[in-house]
Order: structure tokens, then sequence, then C-alpha cells
């Protein structure tokens, strides 16, 4: 455990200088300070996450019953779909995990006053309203022949993304997409550089919180994958515009090598939305059992395997492609190997709570809640590992069932979270518990309720991206929307929790959720000072 | 004992009656459908076999963890246990939940990489044919050296054209594919213009119909009927609107089909390597 000797009383500047806290347009649009873009990306987050909502309840609305309600040009459907994946992955989940909340306590937990690079992290966020943009405009261009927008979805596979979709809709989302890794790379290399180089005297590497370690892991994910996704989608662009054939096979390409080289962004994407969730529920796990966390360098390690290991398994994705024997062979057991670290960490959480003295505060619902789902949606994807048995589900429900239980039941628990565990801290006010709580079951039945007996569509053979279905899948489709407006209704109750914090005149003191919190932002004020830790704290307390 | 056996049978019988609205179709899906459509090939049984066993191991994992949990939510609150344990280690514990799961992959990829091979080894063919998936439809090719050289589209029916024809609405087709019991197929697969998927549940086949890419997969079913699937790749507007329908007959009525169809449907002229460049 960490311990700060943080000395306060002298600090080497006695007030805040102007040039230190802009005020007015000038202290969002031009920030330096992690706190404050950190809270235009949670705000970001929750705005795209309302869009990329709507997108998925008018599809929940026209799947709920055969035949065609809503949709009555499919195609619309289609860059519906594809819309809600882009929104959620990469203005939902990313800059809510690692924007929001990673550029918010990494400095804080490490003791650094500080990003590395304070002023290309504003560059970073402000990329991303920029690629959001362009996103949305692209919905109102023409894509396919007679319709606006592009339906093929997130993974944009050619031929359709080229030939299928002559319309300039792809070339505005090909340039978001590029917007948005430039954001998140810039991003990688300033959490790297901050974690590698800032951690205050006496944190070791082997003393540093996990959920910093978390953001280090899925930095270098982003480092490495996101040059790859760009490369793909810069050869799409080339082949749309400018007379390549990367992906024609009438001109020598292969539309399977885009496969190849999506996914190999793909799949390490997937880690980089789940890995900084897996150190929040760390730390909410170990506050309220007023534990430290159990088997702490298994913990650390176990993220380093999983990061590392998901960049070798990407084709786990591409089992009917028509790839040769051995080449699945090889991906179906490089991907059961993951199973083992993300085991390892299921029960650490599990035994950092035994012997604990638990509260289950509105974050511990949120948090043990994510350990029972995102367990469910693991064990699916071990299913799913067995090329053998994906013959039989590989783009049916199953899939969708399963990545959404780790994302939807996984990250967004994650997220939420977070929310309710460190938002005394950053805005200085008290959500009430009841309304966490609340949330959290709305969220659980309604999320439950949507997405369970996708399993059972799926296994029964109902393919995705369909905008209408056989008679037969008719009964889970229509729980399934039952499940959807459940869950659409609790963030209601997230609105009004916020209000309600907002609106009464109760503050928050440092460290509300008692001895259990040991990290270093306890040790700030809620909310912290404009610049913290001035002065280094020292720290002092024994190795993990 | 007696005690047990009639508990189980009460289990069973509760069981039973849980899933009996939810029995598989075969070759098409049934109302609230609990688990796969029923296999009539070798590889879909054993598929669907190797995922029964695979369901109650992960059905047993996710129950221990939620024991656990419920365990720790009872036994460990701050109410019944005031004071915290400081225990961050146990090397034993540690080995066992990094062993014990290793050992269970080890146990599902034996059946794994059996199951694995028998789909994608092409044993020897009695009947080769070919798919080849547009937007959206798909055609069907039966070789010259086979009693066939002729070709022929496969469009859904729509709404009105599949009740009239007493077959479910976004499954039945204008022309289906028709095929012996008890040979052995062999489905070359190929897309014509984006990349669509060939899949039929009940065979346990789903392989991508890629330009460019001679994809081809296999099955062998000795029970006939009729067997449908749904394209399952992203292909477009009607991605949802261009299944999949195999009609499985007796060899007799197949070779009399054969003679039918060369009259019915267009010759195939045109080589192998023109048509997927078309």
């Amino acid at each position: 455990m960490a311990n700060a000797a943080a000395d306060h009383a002298h600090d080497a500047h006695g007030h805040d200088s102007h040039a230190d806290h802009p005020t007015g347009w000038r202290r969002w649009v031009m920030s330096t300070n992690h706190k404050d873009i950190g809270t235009m990306y949670l705000i970001f987050a929750i705005i795209a996450g309302l869009v990329g909502g709507f997108l998925s309840i008018m599809m929940r609305l026209e799947l709920a019953e055969p035949g065609l309600q809503y949709f009555t040009n499919p195609q619309t459907y289609n860059v519906f779909v594809t819309g809600h994946g882009l929104i959620m992955v990469f203005f939902v989940v990313m800059p809510a995990v690692i924007g929001g909340y990673g550029n918010w306590f990494v400095p804080l937990m490490i003791g650094a006053p500080d990003m590395a690079f304070p002023r290309m992290n504003n560059i970073s966020f402000w990329l991303l309203p920029a690629s959001l943009s362009l996103l949305l405009i692209s919905l109102f261009v023409e894509g396919a022949p007679g319709s606006n927008g592009f339906g093929g979805g997130w993974t944009v596979y050619p031929p359709l993304s080229t030939m299928g979709h002559p319309g300039p809709a792809l070339d505005f989302g090909i340039l978001s997409l590029h917007l948005a890794g430039a954001s998140s790379i810039l991003g990688a290399i300033n959490f790297i550089t901050t974690i590698l180089n800032m951690r205050a005297p006496g944190m070791t590497m082997h003393k540093m919180p996990l959920f910093a370690w978390a953001l280090l892991v899925t930095a270098f994910l982003l480092l490495l994958s996101l040059p790859v996704l760009a490369g793909a989608i810069t050869m799409l662009l080339t082949d749309r515009n400018f007379g390549t054939s990367f992906f024609d096979p009438t001109n020598g390409g292969d539309p399977i090598l885009y496969q190849h080289l999506f996914w190999f962004f793909g799949h390490p994407e997937v880690y980089i939305m789940i890995l900084p969730g897996f150190g929040i529920v760390s730390h909410i796990i170990s506050t309220f059992s007023k534990k430290p966390i159990f088997g702490y360098l298994g913990m650390a390690y176990a993220m380093v395997a999983i990061g590392a290991v998901g960049f070798i398994v990407w084709a786990h994705h591409m089992y009917t492609a028509g790839l040769a024997l051995n080449t699945q062979r090889y991906f179906v057991f490089a991907t059961m190997v993951i199973a083992v670290p993300t085991g390892v960490k299921i029960f650490s959480w599990i035994a950092t709570m035994w012997g604990g003295s638990i509260r289950f505060s509105a974050a511990m619902h949120w948090a043990v809640g994510f350990i029972f789902l995102f367990t469910v949606g693991g064990v699916t994807g071990v299913v799913l590992s067995n090329a053998g048995l994906d013959r039989n589900l590989h783009n049916t429900y199953y899939v969708v069932a399963h990545f959404h239980y780790v994302l939807s039941l996984g990250a967004v628990f994650s997220i939420f979270a977070a929310w309710y565990y460190w938002f005394p801290k950053m805005y200085g006010r008290i959500i009430p518990e009841w309304i966490g709580k609340l949330h959290f079951w709305v969220a659980f039945i309604g999320a439950n309720v949507l997405f369970f007996p996708m399993h059972f569509t799926g296994l029964a053979g109902m393919p995705r991206h369909y905008v209408d279905y056989p008679e037969a899948f008719a009964g889970w489709n229509k729980i399934s929307s039952y499940g959807s407006y459940i869950f659409a209704f609790g963030l209601l109750i997230f609105f009004f929790g916020i209000y309600k914090a907002f609106a009464s005149p109760v503050r928050a003191e440092n460290s509300p959720w008692g001895e259990g919190a040991t990290t270093l932002e306890w040790t700030l004020t809620s909310p912290p000072p404009h610049h913290q830790f001035e002065t280094l704290p020292v720290i002092s307390g024994g190795d993990h | 004992m007696t005690r047990w056996r009639n508990g189980a049978a009460a289990l069973a019988a509760l069981a039973l009656g849980l899933v009996s609205p939810a029995f598989a179709g075969t070759g098409q899906p049934s109302p609230w459908e609990l688990g796969m459509q029923t296999p009539v090939t070798e590889s879909a049984i054993f598929l669907s076999n190797m995922h029964d066993g695979v369901n109650i191991v992960i059905a047993l994992i996710t129950l221990f963890v939620l024991a656990l949990l419920l365990i720790v939510i009872y036994r460990f609150n701050d109410k019944t246990n005031p004071v915290p344990s400081k225990t961050t280690h146990h090397t034993g514990l540690e080995i066992a939940w990094t062993l014990i799961p290793a050992l269970i992959l080890v146990g599902i990829s034996i059946p794994s990489f059996r199951l694995l091979k028998m789909q994608v080894e092409l044993p020897q063919a009695d009947i080769t044919i070919k798919a080849v998936g547009h937007q959206w439809y798909w055609s069907y090719e039966y070789p010259q050296d086979q009693g066939g050289g002729f070709g022929y589209d496969s469009y859904m029916l729509s709404p009105e054209d599949a009740k009239k024809a007493n077959q479910p609405n976004l499954l039945a087709v204008d022309n289906e594919l028709v095929l012996p019991a008890g040979k052995t197929i062999v489905v070359e697969v190929i897309g014509q213009d984006v990349i669509h998927n060939f899949a039929v549940p009940s065979f346990g086949i789903r392989m991508d119909a890629v330009p460019g890419r001679l994809n081809q997969t296999w099955f062998k079913t000795d029970v006939e009927g009729t067997y449908y699937g749904q394209c399952s790749r992203l292909c477009g507007a009607n991605h949802a609107f261009m299944p999949i329908s195999v009609r499985i007959v007796s060899p007799e009525k197949y070779a009399a089909w054969l003679v039918d169809a060369k009259k019915k449907f267009a010759a195939l002229d045109a080589s192998p390597v023109q048509l997927a460049a078309q």
C-alpha cells in the first residue's frame, strides 16, 4: 500500500497564477489540465452514448416483431447497426474509460501534477468531436446506391465497403476513424510517458495502483494496434478513390487481407475497452472490502499477459473465411490461453472480498455485478473460441450476446461503477446511494432481459445484421426489446442522480468511502485543486 | 435411495416441462427454441453434442462463481464481519485457479480439434456443386460430368408466395438446391460481388462466399427433407432476404430431378473462372 507523505503546507506557488488557471472558453478549448480534459471526455461520452443508444433503441423497436415496421428501406437498418457499433466503441467506451477516468485519475494516483504532455492531451480530446461530426455527416450523404450512410458493419469489410458503397459516406467514415485513431495514439503516448516517467518518488512499478497498470497496458495496445487499422482503412480509401486494388480480386487483390489487417487491430481493441474496467473494478472491490487486492502481482501481470496474447489471436474472428486447418487450430489454441489469466482475475477479486468487511455501496453493486456478468460473457467466449462450434455460431446472435455481455454488462458496468465511485471526488458532490443502487438494478434486469435471450436465438440460427427474421425467432426478440426499454429507463435514473447531486447543498469530503480507499486521489480535496502535487508526495510503505 | 430416484425423476420432469415448448426444429428454427436446430449430418451431430457438453461445463463454472459471490455477500459484509482480514496471498489457491482452468481447456480442446478436422478436411466427393453468392440471391451450378451441366438462380419467395407454398417466410425460395441423401456433397462457395456466407445450421456448415476465392465445405446426410439456412455475412440492403433452401431426396428422385433440371435450367457453358469475374 502506498502512503503519501505529501507536504501541502508549503506549496511552491503561493496561489494559482492567471496562466495556470484559465477562465471562460479558453479553460475548455485550450485546456492543459488533465482533470478538465477528463471531464470533457466524460461529457462527450455521455452525449455520444445517447446517440448510440438511440440507434439501438430504434433497432430493437424494429426487431420487436417480424416484418418491417420502421425501416422500410432495409439498408437504413444496416446504417443504424454500423453507426451504433462505431459510436459505442470509439465515442463512448474508449473516451469514458481512457480519456475520462484515465486522464482524471492516472496522474492523481501516481502523484503527478498532470500528464506528461498536457497540451497534446487537449488535442486528443478535441479530435473526437471533429471525428464524431464526420461520422454523423456520413449518415446524411449517399453510401450504397439509393441510400444514405454506410451500412457495412463496424468491421467495414470490402468489397461491400468498396464497390458496395460507391457514395461518399464511407469516405467521411474513414476520415472520422483516422481522427479518432490519431486521438488515441497521441493519448497512448501521453499515458505511457506519464506512467513510466512521472511516478512520485518511492512509487516503484510494483507499488503502482492497478488502474494505472491497466492504463499502461491499454496504452501499449493502442499504440501498436491503431496504426494497423490506419493502414487498413487507408488502403480502403485508396481502393475507393485512387485506383488501387488492395482488396479487389479482379485486379490481384484479396478481401481476406483486409480482414487480417482489421482484426489485428480489432482484437486488441476489445481488450483496450475492457482492461481499464478491470483496473476500476480492482479499486472498487478493494475499497469496499476494506482489504488490499488479493495477489497484486498476479493481477498486474495477468493484465500484461491478456494484452500481449491479445495480439496473436485475431483470426478467431475469421473462422469461416476459409482458413487452412492448421491456421484455425493455432488460433483456437491461442484464444483459449487467454481464458487462464482472465480466470485468475475473477478469482482474485472474489478472494479479495473473501474475509473482507464489505460495504455494499452503489459502486460496489456495479463492481460485483461486473464480476458475475463478465464471467457469463467470458464463458460464451470460450465456447466461440472453438472453431468447430463457431461453425454454427459465427455471425449469429450468439456472438451478439457474447460481446454485449462483456461490453454492455462488462465495460459499461465498470463505467457506471467508476461514476458512482469517483463522482464525489471529481465534482465535490454526492449522488444519493439509493439512486446509484436503483440504477444498478434497473440496468441489471434490463440488460439481462435484453441480451440473455440472444444466446437462444443465436443457437437456433438467427443471423446478425438482420432487419427482419423468420417468424420462429419472434418470441425471444420481443423479450429482448422489452429489456432494451428497461435499460433505457435506467438512464433516466442516472441523469436524475446527477441532478440531485448538483441541486443539493451537501459537499463531499476528501475520502467519503472510508479507510478502504488507499490510493492517492483520496488524500486530495473533493474536487482536487486545479493543480495538485506541485510538491511531489513521497511514497513509503511496503512493496506489494 | 428411493428418495433420490424420485427426486431425480421430478427434476427431469420439471426440466422437460421447461424445455418442451422449445423443441428444436429440423432444418429450420422453431418458436422459443433454446438450442440448436436438429443436426442431420455426422459433423453437425458431433457439434451439437460437443456444445451440450461445453455448455454444462460453462454453466457449472458460472454457477460456481455466482455461489462464491453469494457466499461472500452474506458472510463477509460489514455487519457480519466487522474486522477485515489481511490475507493477500495463498500460493495453493493461486496455483489451483491457474491449473484447473487450464486443464478444463485442455479437456475441451480434445473433441474440439477432432470436430474441426472433421469439418475442414474434405472427404472424397460423390457430388460437387457450386454455390455463388450474389446481391441478393444464390445461384447453384451442377457440373456436366455428374449428370448436370446447368445452373440456376435461387431467390427468396415473397411472404405471399411462401404462404401459398406452405413454407416459412424469409426461408422459402423459388428454386431449391436439390441433392441426394446418403452421398458426400462438396459445396464450392464463392462470392460474385461482395462477401456472402453459405450456412445451413442443420448440416453444421457455414462458409464465406468471397469474391476471387473458391472456398469449399462438405456435408453428407441420410435424412430426406428440406433444410434452410440464411446468408451469414452482411452483404448490403437485402442481406436478410437471400436464404438457402436445400431439399434432400432419395438418389432415385435426384436422378430424375437432374434430367428435368437439365431441360429446365440454363446450360453452363461459361468456364468457372469467367463466372467468378463477372
